[in-house]
């Protein structure tokens, strides 16, 4: 008779596959998990607490450090959440240049994704790939707003500088380059027999499972739901383009990492109507009043962020500072059904299911 | 021995000094005092008037209190009360006279709201409105008795279909607290928030878990946050704060145990 008995393995806080300070303790049995359970709040800084005290304008960078990834679509739910209270009509070369560094940013965000993903399961050289690329557009942003990765960029009612000289064009010329580098991206990976069989079938469920935890982004759509907020609920201008929304069949990894390959092509392609439609000249802020006090009431707005939907519910009670701000963060929200797809998974899965859930710490905690 | 000696000395040494100095300074601080007191009155006095008046009417509750400050607190109070009502009536009287035009989603609205009187119960609604700022939202306010069967119905009924829970907010509005569940339907794209209020001493609220699982981390959060608790929650624990910590951080009267954290 082999002796058997429960194994407790703590993973995190500090582990560098868990792309921040998120810690999970997993019951073993052998090699397979029995009970999965995720402790947060090592990075909860009281955001939102803060946020009651300071006035809209600076609250924006503090959702610069949410989702530190995606730094631009977090400026821009607290805008549109503001701008929609107000009534603010936005220029529209202000809406445009909005437009244009979130989808840019969506294109980094899925790069820091893709590196680090195959990084976890083991493969050092594509990282290296993505952060070369990524860097470009990282140039890109800090040419314009002066940092590298929390941009405070957006204001109410519009952006804080228009594009430098030449700017544009250099987005135009990154486009081409980086369609090319996805087709190395899909040769250098795609057909990898060993990166394929740890994420094939992994981390799966069902369409149901995935509406009933509320899950949003590429693990929403893997499953075959065709919920892209920017086609489902059009927010900024992005009824004026075309672009198709990525669907998955069979919800595993594989699934996931498809539809994020797949959606860096639709940014790209967004991009290149952006820059051809965008007017050449033009305001980029808005009228807006020195104090931006909005009306008295609530409203909820969201946008899709690459992971997700990322909303903004803001209670207001008629001063400059807000009541209540609420954040709903994808990460968070994503991050639910991870105990649920352990169970039963042996330990080496634990990495590949987390990492295709795609995180930021940053935001889980918020 | 020597110690007890040179205590006796000092004791008289000190006898003797105390006699001395005693009755001069008796004699200044008396006259130090009379002096002093007029003028420490009027700084009570001044401090009185520029305080806050929720200071002040603290400050009342306590005895030996001079008439003349209860006087002026009790004429700030009526020029406040007159102040509101004036404003509740300009309010009021200006209500009618622009006409609303009624929103596009009220019949929706208006439909969901007798839907839900229909199946669940005739008062599960307190109170329907349409949220015109946010896009024409729908906002319902369910009675907390009625919410679980009135989430229940939002979810499977066919009509209403509400399988996507986007959104679950607490808001401490310091009269009452409030979950707000932002609600959507993937087929139909129609939204809905859904509002359920309770009292700010013990507040309580049915847990939406059972029904969108979703509901788990967002509940636990606001009970971590706000102290509304979710009968019915599988598993309500801290999520954000240390498991040791002590008060919630959101609700508006919050005070931190140790400032210095």
């Amino acid at each position: 008779m082999i002796r058997t008995e429960e194994l407790l393995l703590n993973v995190g806080p500090q582990h560098p596959s868990t792309h921040g300070v998120f810690r999970i303790i997993v019951k073993l049995d052998g090699e397979v998990i029995t009970e999965a359970i995720p402790v947060m709040g090592y990075l909860h800084r009281g955001t939102e607490k803060l946020a009651e005290d300071l006035n809209f304008t600076q609250i924006i960078p503090y959702t610069d450090r949410m989702d530190y990834v995606s730094a631009m679509t977090n400026n821009y739910v607290l805008c549109h959440a503001v701008e929609t209270m107000m009534g603010l009509e936005i220029p529209e070369r202000a809406e445009f240049m909005r437009l244009i560094v979130m989808e840019l940013q969506r294109v980094a965000s899925h790069l820091v994704w893709w590196g680090t993903y195959l990084l976890d399961i083991g493969a050092m050289s594509p990282f290296l790939y993505a952060f070369r690329d990524r860097e470009i557009i990282i140039d890109l942003f800090n040419e314009l707003c002066g940092a590298r990765l929390t941009y405070n960029y957006m204001r109410v009612g519009g952006v804080k500088w228009d594009a430098p000289e030449g700017w544009l064009d250099k987005v135009r010329d990154f486009i081409p380059y980086m369609e090319k580098k996805l087709d190395e991206y899909n040769n250098l990976v795609g057909g990898n027999e060993i990166f394929l069989a740890r994420i094939k079938g992994i981390g799966k469920y069902d369409a149901q499972t995935a509406i009933d935890y509320g899950l949003s982004g590429a693990n929403l759509r893997c499953t075959g739901v065709d919920w892209d907020l920017r086609k489902a609920e059009p927010y900024s201008l992005y009824n004026r383009f075309e672009f198709d929304v990525p669907l998955g069949k069979t919800g595993d990894c594989y699934d996931r990492y498809l539809i994020r390959l797949e959606e860096l092509r639709q940014s790209l392609r967004i991009l290149k109507q952006a820059l051809e439609q965008m007017p050449s000249s033009g305001e980029v802020m808005g009228k807006v009043p020195r104090v931006i006090r909005p009306p008295a009431g609530e409203v909820y707005v969201r946008i899709e962020s690459p992971r997700g939907e990322i909303g903004c519910h803001i209670v207001s009670k008629g001063k400059a500072e807000p009541y209540r701000l609420k954040f709903r963060r994808p990460s968070f929200v994503n991050l639910q059904i991870l105990p649920k797809l352990l169970v039963g998974e042996t330990m080496t899965n634990l990495i590949t299911i987390l990492g295709g859930i795609d995180i930021v710490v940053g935001e889980v905690d918020a | 021995m020597s110690e007890n000696e040179e205590q006796n000395k000092e004791q008289n040494t000190e006898q003797n000094t105390e006699q001395n100095t005693e009755q001069n300074t008796e004699q200044n601080t008396e006259q130090n005092t009379e002096q002093n007191k007029p003028a420490s009155s009027a700084e009570q006095a001044e401090v009185s008037i520029s305080a806050e008046p929720s200071i002040v009417a603290e400050t009342t509750a306590a005895p030996a209190v001079d008439p003349e400050r209860e006087a002026k607190l009790k004429a700030a109070a009526e020029a406040r009360e007159a102040r509101a009502a004036a404003k509740a009536k300009a309010e009021s009287e200006a209500a009618p006279e622009e006409p609303k035009t009624p929103s596009p989603k009220q019949p929706l609205l208006d439909e969901t709201v007798a839907l839900i009187r229909s199946l669940v119960s005739e008062d599960a609604v307190e109170e329907a409105y349409i949220n015109e700022m946010n896009a024409h939202m729908p906002v319902i306010v369910v009675k907390g008795d009625c919410w679980s069967e009135v989430a229940q119905l939002m979810k499977t009924h066919p009509t209403l279909d509400c399988d996507y829970l986007r959104n679950v907010t607490g808001v401490d509005y310091e009269t009452h607290m409030e979950a707000v569940y932002h609600l959507v339907s993937l087929q139909s794209k129609q939204d809905y928030a859904m509002k359920v209020k309770t009292d700010r001493e013990t507040p309580s609220i049915a847990s939406a878990t059972p029904i969108w699982a979703t509901a788990n981390w967002n509940e636990r959060e606001i009970f971590d946050l706000l102290g509304i608790d979710f009968p019915g929650h599988p598993d309500m624990r801290r999520i954000m704060m240390p498991d040791d910590w002590v008060g919630h951080p959101l609700r508006k009267d919050y005070e931190p145990l140790d400032p210095e954290v």
